[in-house]
């Protein structure tokens, strides 16, 4: 089965033409707003005409933004629109199919979900994924085997170096947490924490990889207003103090259009609009993708 | 909603740790007194080394299966490697006059390093696997390592060391068959000792639990886990599949050294599936990555059928049934909530137990 739509007719209504104006060679920075502060700088994630075929299914196409090196962006879109699968090819769980992206100026083609990770992209998971049967405190562990690089004799004998190392990443760790207030729940196990400090746990992680993008998968799902209001503070604090850009695909309209800069709008797996929230707000292709077209007033 | 709680300040692998050393420590010390006063009956005497080679077996398994999270039918291929490794390079070196502790000792070394490279060559393409299929190959795998075994001659003169795949080694008069094909070894010099097992048991829970307390074991069970997130913060999964199941294979060898130098005669054959499948018995058993939960596996399942000899013939059917019941018994929630519950209200202190956030509102 293929979903098949002409692509003008999604054209028509965006207000930034990506897709005429989209030149292999030229920077696409021009493509989004970039926050003030970030313009001279070249993006950290400069994303070119990104796309996945699925069989028949195009599930993401020609999909072009660059995210500045402190940026909170955002992607929105109704459920389908092919935001997750974004993810996962910035992730490379998937290989595009056309396209690529350039992370810190480096081209990232035919590159493994675990090189990515070493460059510096974390991300978190819709589905929460933690290691469930490690307590707190080592899931965020696990997530510094860069720092942490004494070797399996050290691992096996417990020398001066397993010592130190370790007493540093426990340290780091409870730093880490102490982002989220979650310290004193360093020792629990993973899947006995309630739901909002699993998802507060998965960001944790990803931050203890020490990136420069973190990507959000729905961080706020399953929250309530107060926990995502507290949300927000936290996702601008993290870009704060680490200085890093951070993507994030929500649902909930009042944290996109809170803490995101510049937002991406998504539906059948294209750009339908990019731009700030007050620009997205107000874009009537939007207003159709989420709430069906207008009938022509008579 | 039940809580894993550090008990003091001691974390659950220090605590575990403690009690796999303790176990092994009391249960060593004990059967020693008791053999000193001519206690043990010659029955349990012979079944010593034997029960340290098992335990040493289901430990190095726990890491592969509880640990890595792999389920691995080819443990006895390793053990056999480790063993008849061990008794060559102990009837090489046994013309020269050295101590028999250090013969011992190199021909343990041997087997686990000949095991453990073995183990690395076979997880290179099998760890690609998972699930079923892994299990499958890893069986294929162990019954391969034992028709070769079946088909090895080695000996051993003046001209040095012979090995072949038949039987004419062209030995001086003076040279001495090691393996005999099918036939195994015979005529083994019994190097095993209960101290020596006591000390390979030791040697290998000093590893397998420093492992999960380290760097690498956190990577590898991150890797049960969850796969997907383990790539995601930059985990090379197979990689650390590949640590454990070598690092596994080599203790299966030290443990198979130990087995096969306990014996003066010694077939191929023994390290079938069967074998293969007895060690899986004990980890399941005791535990999947609970260590001291192996450790009596393996004590209790290596005694029971002499214990069970007066049913005759129908000791392994007494066997099947007592092994059933333990296994009720074991997973049956009521009784995990009651020794929990035991546990709980023995050794912990009840101001210690911290309150999780917002309660286990979900």
């Amino acid at each position: 089965m293929s979903i098949k739509f002409k692509k003008d007719d999604v054209i028509q209504n965006t207000v930034y033409d990506v897709y005429e104006n989209y030149d292999e060679s030229k920077s696409t920075v021009e493509d989004i707003i970039l926050p003030e502060r970030d313009k001279d700088k070249d993006p950290i994630l400069d994303i070119r005409g990104l796309g996945i075929d699925f069989g028949g299914l195009t599930a993401v196409d020609e999909f072009t933004i660059a995210i500045g090196r402190t940026e909170i962006a955002g992607i929105i879109g109704p459920n389908g629109a092919g935001k997750t699968t974004i993810f996962n090819l910035l992730t490379k769980v998937y290989q595009p199919t056309r396209g690529t992206f350039l992370f810190d100026g480096k081209d990232t083609s035919g590159m493994t979900t675990t090189q990515i990770s070493k460059m510096g992209i974390a991300r978190t998971f819709q589905n929460i994924r933690l290691f469930d049967k490690l307590t707190v405190e080592e899931n965020v562990k696990a997530a510094m085997h860069e720092e942490v690089n004494y070797g399996l004799a050290s691992g096996i004998f417990h020398g001066p170096k397993y010592r130190k190392q370790e007493k540093a990443a426990h340290e780091r760790a409870l730093e880490l947490l102490s982002i989220f207030d979650m310290q004193d729940l360093a020792d629990y196990q993973a899947s006995s924490l309630p739901y909002g400090a699993q998802r507060r746990l998965e960001i944790v992680r990803a931050l203890a990889t020490n990136p420069k993008v973190l990507l959000l998968d729905e961080p706020a799902a399953g929250m309530n207003p107060s926990e995502t209001a507290e949300l927000m503070n936290n996702i601008r604090k993290i870009r704060d103090t680490f200085g890093i850009a951070i993507l994030l695909i929500e649902h909930d309209m009042s944290l996109v259009m809170n803490v995101c800069e510049g937002i991406a709008v998504l539906n059948f797996g294209r750009i339908i609009a990019k731009g700030t929230p007050e620009e997205i707000q107000n874009n009537p292709a939007v207003i159709e993708a989420y709430l069906g077209k207008k009938k022509e007033a008579k | 909603m039940k809580m894993k709680i550090k008990n003091g300040r001691l974390s659950p692998y220090t605590k575990n740790s403690i009690i796999s050393y303790g176990i092994v420590i009391i249960a060593f010390v004990v059967v020693s007194v008791l053999n000193g006063m001519g206690l043990v009956s010659s029955t349990l005497q012979g079944q010593l080394v034997p029960i340290c080679a098992y335990i040493i077996m289901a430990v190095s398994l726990n890491l592969v299966v509880g640990i890595s999270g792999e389920l691995s039918l080819g443990h006895a291929g390793f053990m056999s490697a480790g063993a008849f490794t061990a008794i060559v390079v102990s009837g090489m070196l046994e013309a020269s006059d050295m101590p028999v502790i250090a013969r011992f000792a190199i021909a343990v070394v041997c087997g686990a390093i000949v095991a453990g490279v073995l183990g690395f060559l076979i997880g290179i393409p099998v760890l690609r696997l998972r699930g079923d299929y892994l299990a499958i190959v890893t069986l294929a795998f162990g019954e391969i390592i034992k028709n070769i075994m079946n088909i090895v001659y080695a000996g051993v003169d003046s001209h040095g060391f012979h090995l072949r795949a038949n039987p004419d080694l062209g030995l001086e008069e003076s040279g001495r068959m090691l393996l005999n094909g099918p036939m195994g070894a015979t005529a083994v010099q019994r190097l095993s000792t209960f101290t020596a097992g006591f000390v390979l048991v030791l040697i290998t829970l000093f590893v397998v639990q420093n492992i999960m307390n380290s760097k690498q074991g956190r990577a590898i069970m991150a890797c049960r886990d969850n796969r997907i997130a383990a790539e995601s913060i930059g985990l090379n999964v197979m990689k650390y599949k590949l640590m454990a199941f070598t690092v596994s294979a080599a203790l299966a060898g030290m443990g198979g050294a130990l087995f096969g130098l306990n014996f003066s005669t010694l077939l191929p054959i023994k390290f079938n599936f069967n074998t293969s499948v007895l060690i899986l018995v004990f980890v399941v058993l005791g535990g999947l990555g609970n260590i001291w939960g192996s450790i009596i596996a393996a004590t209790i399942l290596t005694v029971l059928p002499e214990v069970l000899r007066q049913f005759a013939d129908y000791r392994m059917l007494a066997y099947a049934i007592v092994l059933i019941l333990v296994m009720i018994f074991t997973y049956s929630p009521k009784i995990k909530n009651f020794t929990q519950n035991f546990m709980e209200n023995t050794f912990r202190k009840k101001d210690k137990k911290p309150e999780a956030e917002g309660g286990a509102a979900v």
